[in-house]
């Protein structure tokens, strides 16, 4: 069925931010995969407990890759605790919304996140 | 440049000549066929124009043609009505497991009321094998449904060859020809065909408008009931409007057949070719050789098909997938994952279908903008490995 998307959704469709690897990332996490027909690799930079810096690489339909880009923009610069408050509801929010069939998206990137941040917590605990 | 329509596999656009052909019949010659007065009468003698008109692009007698609401429910019509017919004969159908929702869907319907059904694999072409079909016909078997050729990939399948196999085992053989009605000649006669489903949206008639050949003779039950419309068979009051496009879309293939079908190979030639030499890592999935005229279907490596259609929308290029990205998984096309793709592939193929109404231009500008669309799209793949 056909749907439409907002100009905001195309424009981080087509000019995605932070988009691409990071060669001394603190963290990498890859969720989904392409036997789902989405995937997206997340890569991190942690400096006192805030998202210094963030890349992403996606796989997958015109809105995954907008919500993977618009979330890489909002918590850039913000601490752990602070990020990880962007869910998905907050992602689908900023986007000024996606059609219902394709909210299902907008998960990949908060949690790809979370697991990341698992992690690097998991990390330097030890 | 103006839009480019490369999705004439899902529609087409309405010949000017067609939609001059039908305008009068909403205004002017309004009457129902049935009735008894003028206006009766000339809505009558359109439709017995058209229907000839129908016969003759698959040499059938006019008499052989109903008028049904489209494909889709020319299969049904096909296909449950020859079941029903020939029940106390024999309870087993035969298909590919690549057929349109409307056959495949009729067919597991007819499974829950008590029939069997063979589901045919394709080779990795998208060929069905004549083997199978041997292997698989048998004394119950009442009816072979097998597409002519395949909406998403093109194959063409050996009609003729299946149709003679079903009748020397005393089935009927019907085929879905939606596809391939202007694209390639069909001679019901010569290729054993008893029924045989048209769409007149497909050749640049209107849609809401098909027809459904029923060879002479043809033991067939009505699945829908009133009036008595259409041999019994689609009762329903005729949409002459619509019949008179379809006839005018079926005259206007005929004559310009051979024309056509030059015309579209040249375009779909430059297309695959085009895009194989600039592209890295593209594979054309469906048969090389008996392939449709119009179409062309390749798999990206790793991009999915949604996001390519949609950054081609934006080049003002309208084109198709393989690929559902609309639920918690997404899903991929059927007909790919019988040929043996990997769901990865599926996901990634892109079908680009032509018409006597495209140009070479069109085809250039698209080979353009796929190239930096692909580029584009594979830098933000974590699938794509860098050079």
């Amino acid at each position: 069925m056909a749907y439409e998307f907002n100009e905001k959704v195309i424009k981080h469709f087509e000019n995605p931010k932070n988009v691409g690897m990071m060669k001394d990332a603190d963290i990498v996490e890859t969720v989904g995969s392409p036997v789902c027909g989405d995937m997206l690799t997340l890569y991190l930079k942690i400096k006192d407990d805030k998202v210094v810096d963030v890349k992403f690489k996606t796989f997958g339909c015109g809105a995954a890759i907008a919500t993977s880009s618009i979330f890489t923009e909002l918590v850039k610069g913000k601490t752990i605790d602070d990020a990880l408050k962007i869910t998905s509801d907050v992602v689908v929010n900023e986007l000024g919304g996606l059609p219902e069939k394709k909210i299902h998206c907008s998960v990949l990137a908060p949690d790809a996140f979370e697991k990341a941040i698992k992690k690097y917590r998991d990390r330097h605990a030890k | 440049m103006d839009k480019i329509y490369f999705d004439n596999s899902a529609t087409t656009r309405v010949d000017e000549k067609v939609l001059k052909a039908m305008l009068p019949y909403f205004t002017e010659f309004y009457g129902n066929a049935s009735s008894l007065h003028s206006f009766g009468r000339d809505a009558s003698v359109a439709m017995k124009d058209s229907r000839a008109m129908v016969a003759n692009i698959i040499n059938a007698d006019a008499s052989e043609i109903i008028f049904t609401a489209g494909g889709t429910e020319s299969d049904n019509i096909a296909i449950r009505g020859v079941a029903e017919a020939l029940k106390e004969k024999g309870n087993h159908i035969i298909t590919s497991s690549i057929e349109h929702p409307a056959v495949l869907e009729t067919c597991e319907h007819l499974e829950k009321s008590g029939f069997d059904v063979s589901y045919l694999p394709v080779d990795d072409k998208g060929s069905v094998s004549l083997e199978d079909l041997e292997d698989a016909i048998c004394q119950r078997t009442t009816l072979v449904t097998i597409m002519h050729a395949n909406n998403e990939v093109g194959t063409i399948q050996p009609i003729r060859e299946i149709g003679r196999i079903a009748h020397e085992n005393g089935a009927l053989f019907h085929t879905d020809a939606v596809q391939t009605l202007g694209k390639l000649p069909i001679d019901v006669s010569k290729d054993n065909i008893d029924l045989l489903s048209i769409s007149g949206h497909k050749l640049h008639g209107p849609k809401g408008i098909g027809a459904l050949y029923i060879k002479d003779g043809t033991p067939i039950e009505p699945i829908i009931f009133g009036g008595g419309h259409e041999r019994g068979l689609r009762s329903s009051t005729e949409n002459i409007p619509g019949i008179v496009g379809l006839g005018k879309a079926c005259e206007m293939a005929k004559n310009d057949l051979d024309k056509d079908i030059a015309y579209m190979t040249n375009l779909r030639d430059a297309l695959i070719s085009g895009i194989t030499d600039r592209i890295p890592n593209v594979k054309l999935n469906g048969h090389p050789t008996d392939r449709l005229c119009n179409n062309v279907n390749m798999s990206f490596e790793a991009i999915e098909g949604e996001a390519l259609i949609l950054a081609l929308d934006r080049t003002g290029i309208a084109a198709s997938t393989g690929s559902a990205c609309s639920s918690k998984k997404s899903k991929a096309s059927h007909v790919l994952m019988a040929m043996g793709l990997t769901q990865i592939e599926a996901y990634g193929s892109l079908r680009l279908s032509l018409s006597r109404m495209n140009t070479m231009q069109e085809v250039d500008y698209t080979i353009d903008s796929l190239e930096n669309i692909v580029s584009r799209l594979r830098a933000m793949s974590p699938l794509w490995k860098e050079e």
